[in-house]
């Protein structure tokens, strides 16, 4: 029940050409994410497809439980907080009593894999009309560095302190892989963020999820595989070497389904 | 005014939500409530809204979450397995200040139970119906008409105090039908705007945040308090309640729902062997119509709790009573409906002065009351 004024201006320089500027769909309130983290990167590639397509005023996004809680105060678009694992369901309900609207949810691996597998499976098999970001950096962040379902077999965590045992904690989730299987999926890629070309294909994916939901073709996901230096306990630099060795592997990158692909689209 | 029609009472809590401009229902089969969804699911889409059956009774109240949050009318029905499984989400609807309308057309519990008419969910409706420091408002009708009434009032209440509104029935009312004058349409352009609303700011206000969550525990206490202060106002002004033949009685019955129904055949029978009995039922068991018993206390006036329960509203009774009168006690439960006869028997125990808690345990010599 909160407000939160937005400056819908970016910060203006002393002197000189402007070369990186807030987009206006972020608000100016300092994030609460560790050095290093990459939830600023990707959060400010879904604010940029907010402007480029000029949706903020119609756009409603829903944020997950993990560090991305408070996500709300981060957007100036209108936010909905939503219980852990709820999302897709919360969407649902704002989707479908607003149509036109369009609606994003921002989760975490173990918000969208664990907790709400349900609720996620089921939207997408649905074919919501909602964009689904998917942040999957193996392991619970707010909670300070817990086994995830997508925390890779023999990965040291807090309650994986021997790594994690497949044989007693079970194997990994490959989401997009999963979901790609459903007929109301319209698009599932998984990307990255761990160098500017990357960065520049993620951004690339995201606005085409928001332009296949706006187009009315179905469930979009976009997995963006993340780090977590500070649950990790790897510097920044190390943290993105770790996953191009370890994440990498198991979860490749790639488009898992495109319903415009073949059109030239992919 | 509409004509008579002859309605169940899970549809007709369905069709009265129509036309109190409810146009998004998210539900879970469940019985004994389900009528109400298969009526919402032939008839939403041809009303121009939104039917959906949700995976679980979680999203369900989630999706409740998602179309409140965007300021939309929107309901869903379960019965008391489901409404538990409901309880997170409730308990974010009032963290986060959202009108919403939950329906629970009670079965005996605890665990799967049974699908028989039971009132074992008081507790859960007006005490915990999820985590956290928050109430619903609780309505509880005894007839299909009422039921049918109420729910425009439920949806009402809900946007005035931005509060979710529960509907306590139970499988009785729910799969009996009755004649009912349906109530008129709603003119939905006189609901109150919702400024609120996470539905697009549309360049026209600052964005709006629809949130449970405050990590500075000043902040979410003031919160708190804040809405503490308009459940306050509700006790004041929305406390409802029935009385029959209060002003001379000298065993006061205290039931709701279909237990009022079996209560006022006990009372008339009492009354025709010379037994002033009384009937209070409340409407709302939360607020709990506190002033109704307030006002029936009176010298030599005993008070008689029944209940499809073990005893949970008694409590309530008590709570107002204050030790000013005797409270007394009668119920079956697990889906068994206490017969008229039972309940006269109560009552004579109750005016010749006894005061028990009494449930019908099989091992007992005396069997219960009779």
């Amino acid at each position: 029940m909160t407000t939160t004024t937005s400056s819908a201006t970016a910060v203006a320089p002393q002197k000189g050409k402007v070369l990186f500027a807030r987009t206006p769909a972020l608000t100016d309130t300092v994030t609460n994410y560790c050095p290093g983290c990459t939830h600023g990167i990707i959060q400010r590639l879904v604010a940029e497809t907010i402007d480029e397509l000029g949706i903020e005023g119609t756009t409603v996004g829903v944020c997950p439980v993990g560090c991305s809680v408070t996500a709300y105060d981060f957007y100036s678009c209108d936010m909905v907080q939503a219980a852990h694992g709820r999302a897709p369901a919360v969407a649902t309900g704002l989707k479908r009593s607003c149509p036109g609207n369009t609606v994003f949810t921002y989760q975490g691996d173990g918000d969208l894999a664990s907790i709400g597998m349900a609720e996620t499976v089921h939207a997408a098999t649905r074919g919501e009309k909602i964009t689904v970001i998917f942040i999957n950096n193996a392991i619970y962040g707010m909670t300070g560095g817990q086994m995830a379902p997508t925390s890779l077999p023999g990965q040291v965590t807090q309650t994986s302190p021997y790594g994690r045992d497949i044989e007693t904690a079970g194997h990994p989730i490959r989401v997009c892989e999963l979901l790609s299987t459903l007929d109301g999926v319209a698009l599932a890629q998984r990307v990255t963020v761990d160098s500017p070309k990357n960065v520049r294909a993620a951004k690339k994916a995201v606005r085409k999820a928001f332009e296949y939901q706006i187009e009315g073709l179905g469930y979009t996901i976009i997995e963006v595989l993340a780090t977590c230096p500070t649950n990790w306990g790897l510097t920044p630099t190390a943290a993105f070497g770790w996953l191009r060795d370890n994440m990498l592997p198991y979860y490749p990158l790639g488009v898992y389904k495109d319903v415009k692909a073949g059109e030239g689209e992919k | 005014m509409s004509e008579k029609v002859l309605m169940k009472g899970n549809e007709a809590l369905a069709e009265a939500a129509l036309r109190a401009g409810c146009r998004n229902f998210f539900g879970y089969p469940i019985t004994p409530q389900t009528e109400l969804a298969a009526y919402m699911a032939k008839r939403m889409p041809k009303a121009g809204g939104n039917y959906l059956q949700a995976e679980s009774e979680v999203a369900a109240i989630n999706m409740v979450y998602g179309a409140a949050a965007a300021g939309a009318r929107v309901m869903t029905s379960s019965s008391s397995p489901g409404v538990s499984l409901k309880s997170e989400g409730i308990s974010y609807l009032i963290g986060a200040d959202l009108p919403a309308v939950i329906i629970n057309v009670q079965r005996g519990g605890p665990g799967l139970g049974g699908i028989q008419p039971s009132q074992a969910d008081y507790w859960m409706a007006t005490r915990a119906t999820g985590h956290g420091d928050g109430h619903v408002i609780v309505f509880a009708p005894s007839t299909v008409q009422e039921m049918a009434d109420l729910v425009a009032k439920a949806f009402d209440l809900a946007d005035r105090y931005r509060v979710p509104v529960m509907i306590l029935a139970d499988g009785l009312l729910g799969q009996m039908m009755e004649p009912v004058v349906l109530p008129d349409p709603i003119d939905t352009a006189e609901i109150p705007a919702k400024d609120w609303a996470a539905n697009g700011h549309k360049g026209l206000r600052p964005h709006n945040t629809i949130s449970s969550l405050f990590l500075v525990a000043q902040q979410l206490e003031d919160s708190v308090l804040a809405r503490h202060d308009r459940y306050q106002l509700i006790k004041e002004v929305e406390q409802m309640a029935q009385e029959e033949q209060v002003e001379d009685a000298e065993v006061v019955v205290v039931a709701y729902g279909a237990a009022a129904r079996v209560c006022r055949s006990a009372m008339h029978k009492a009354r025709e062997e010379g037994i002033r009995a009384g009937l209070i039922r409340p409407i709302t068991l939360w607020p709990f119509p506190t002033d109704s018993i307030v006002r029936a206390l009176g010298p030599g006036r005993a008070f008689l709790s029944v209940e499809f329960s073990t005893g949970q509203m008694v409590e309530d009774v008590r709570l107002a009573v204050e030790g000013r009168a005797p409270v007394s006690f009668f119920g079956h439960t697990g889906g068994v409906v206490p017969t008229p006869d039972e309940v006269l028997g109560a009552i004579r125990r109750a005016a010749s002065g006894e005061r028990f808690n009494e449930l019908p345990f099989k091992n007992r010599p005396k069997g219960g009351v009779l």
